[in-house]
């Protein structure tokens, strides 16, 4: 792997940037794996980079059924935070935060993790004491956050409406600091680099279509490009989760919906922050490029089309002119969809199944990409050990028919 | 957004209804006769299925009943639609 650096760029600056070597090789499916990982989104190369670095795997492949990144990696509004209401949520993304903070030296690759703050927009009394809780509880975890009142965040944000006057006027908002945004696409090719440097193979266009299973046990895969003998395969293929699962004789408790996300013209620096709100149903960045990153709520019904309704974009895009009025003629420029996965408590699925060396890692639904180091951080873990690392034991599929489930709705209803 | 024909209403914009999930899961007749898996699956395992689905919604601003929707979940396209006990009926 050639070590990208200042020095690096002015000299293939010098040769005109003709010479920069593939970032990954292109890999051909060999015969047989110490394990598959099924899925080269944002997740699929964490896991692989973390089996490899920290689990001594050598052996093993990322089959992506498109080109990596192409999944909800390369379609997320990226915003990265740790804020959950609930101690076992809390610490799994608490600990993705972390690996965002040392990610783009570990990876030598700059993933452009911004800690700008998150500001989670409180409209009435009930949700200004559900976030007073939710704040109390990550300081109680040691995750920094903090209450602030409509004055301070007009003083951070004064384009936003703080007026009184409002529909729903702003009471105040949590603030976690450490929070941010990551530029996407560089976090799937930063983890592709990396793994790829370390012997794993990262197989484009290689579809999975059918999972073997003899005596309750993982040997192989079927995929596009021919079979694959494995012992071991980790299911990380978000919207596609029920697909791969039931390839297996899996049922799982998911439902995989469009959410859409939108960028407008770019514009000069005026929002160096995020601002999400539950009540309204909006959340907002600006990109470096300057552009308005604004994401919309799931659509209503279940779709795999990564399009959505019109109505639900206008209802995000009203949110937005709500709070910032100043946005009312900018133009959008793109929209696009992804297709989420679902779960009944709005937390992930990721641990062992009832078939041996099958391996799950989903659920993520409208909020994973915040997780995408901790979840390949723990699903490493789980793939190596056949058991789960301490972060993701109580994200079992059983806990749906044990009841104990994480109910982070509220901390996740606008969950990104 | 969709245009779904509501078997008494007629054909509406999707906004007027809600989406109810997948069809055909009905609630068992005698819960404590279930183990906890199979009241696990019947609470919360899905199919969710890529293509044709069944599927139920409810004309909430409008006549506010349930009725059966057959669509594809990728390309969105409705085949038919019915009520709950009734037969297929194309839009
Ligand atoms: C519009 C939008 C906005 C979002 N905003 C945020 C946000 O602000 N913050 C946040 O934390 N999260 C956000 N999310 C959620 C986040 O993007 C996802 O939870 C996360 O990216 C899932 O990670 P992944 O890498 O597993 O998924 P993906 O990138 O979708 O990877 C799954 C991969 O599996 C592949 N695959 C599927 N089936 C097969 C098969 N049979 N064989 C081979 N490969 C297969 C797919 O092609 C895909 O590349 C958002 C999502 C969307 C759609
Ligand atoms: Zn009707």
């Amino acid at each position: 792997m050639e070590k990208y650096s200042a020095l690096k760029l002015i000299r293939h600056a010098l040769g005109s940037n003709r010479k920069w070597p593939r970032a990954w090789r292109k890999a051909e499916p060999a015969a047989r794996y110490d394990a598959v990982v099924v899925g080269g989104g944002g997740h699929g190369l964490a896991t692989a980079y973390y089996l490899a670095s920290r689990h001594g795997m050598r052996n093993i492949a990322v089959l992506e059924k498109g080109w990596i990144g192409s999944g909800n990696t390369g379609r997320n509004t990226t915003i990265v935070r740790s804020n959950y209401l609930w101690t076992e949520a809390s610490l799994l993304y608490e600990k993705s935060l972390q690996l965002w903070e040392g990610l783009s030296r570990e990876l030598n690759y700059n993933v452009m993790f911004s800690q700008r703050g998150v500001y989670n927009l409180g409209h009435t009394l009930q949700e200004m004491r559900d976030i007073e809780r939710r704040v109390a509880a990550n300081r109680l975890n040691g995750i920094d956050a903090e209450v602030v009142a409509a004055e301070q965040i007009k003083a951070a944000i004064p384009i936003i409406n703080t007026s009184r006057h409002a529909r729903y006027p702003i009471l105040g908002a949590s603030l976690q600091r450490r929070a941010g945004v990551a530029r996407h696409d560089a976090v799937a090719w930063a983890f592709a680099r990396a793994a790829d440097a370390l012997g794993v193979d990262i197989i484009e266009q290689c579809e999975v279509r059918g999972i073997d299973c003899q005596g309750g046990r993982v040997v192989g895969l079927q995929t596009s490009r021919g079979p694959i003998a494995t012992g071991r395969v980790g299911l990380v293929a978000a919207g596609h989760a029920s697909v791969v699962a039931a390839m297996a004789g899996l049922r799982l408790p998911l439902e995989s919906h469009p959410l859409q996300a939108f960028v407008s013209e770019p514009l000069r620096p005026l929002l160096d922050t995020v601002v999400m709100s539950n009540a309204v149903h909006g959340y907002v960045s600006q990109s470096d490029k300057g552009e308005l990153v604004i994401g919309a709520g799931i659509d209503a019904y279940n779709g795999y089309g990564q399009r959505g309704s019109f109505h639900t974009i206008e209802h995000a895009m009203q949110a937005m002119v709500e709070l910032f009025p100043c946005f009312s003629r900018v133009r959008m420029l793109r929209l696009w969809g992804g297709i989420v996965d679902v779960s009944p408590d709005a937390c992930p699925i990721i641990g062992t199944t009832p078939v041996r060396g099958l391996y799950l890692n989903c659920g993520w639904g409208t909020g994973g990409f915040k997780a995408t180091p901790g979840s390949g951080w723990v699903l490493a873990h789980t793939m190596a050990h056949d058991a789960p690392h301490e972060l993701n034991a109580p994200f079992g599929l059983d806990r749906f028919s044990t009841g104990a489930l994480i109910d982070e709705h509220g901390a996740a209803a606008v969950a990104h | 957004m969709l245009l779904i024909e509501c078997p008494w209403c007629g054909p509406r914009d999707e906004s007027e209804f809600a989406y109810g999930g997948e069809a055909d899961i009905s609630r068992p007749i005698d819960p404590d006769a279930l183990s906890d898996a199979e009241w696990a699956d019947y609470l919360f395992m899905r199919s969710n299925r890529k293509g044709e689905n069944r599927e139920i919604w409810n004309h909430q601003h409008g006549c506010r009943r349930w009725f059966v929707v057959e669509r594809d979940t990728v390309s969105y396209a409705i085949r038919a639609t019915f009520p709950m006990d009734g037969e297929g009926r194309s839009p």
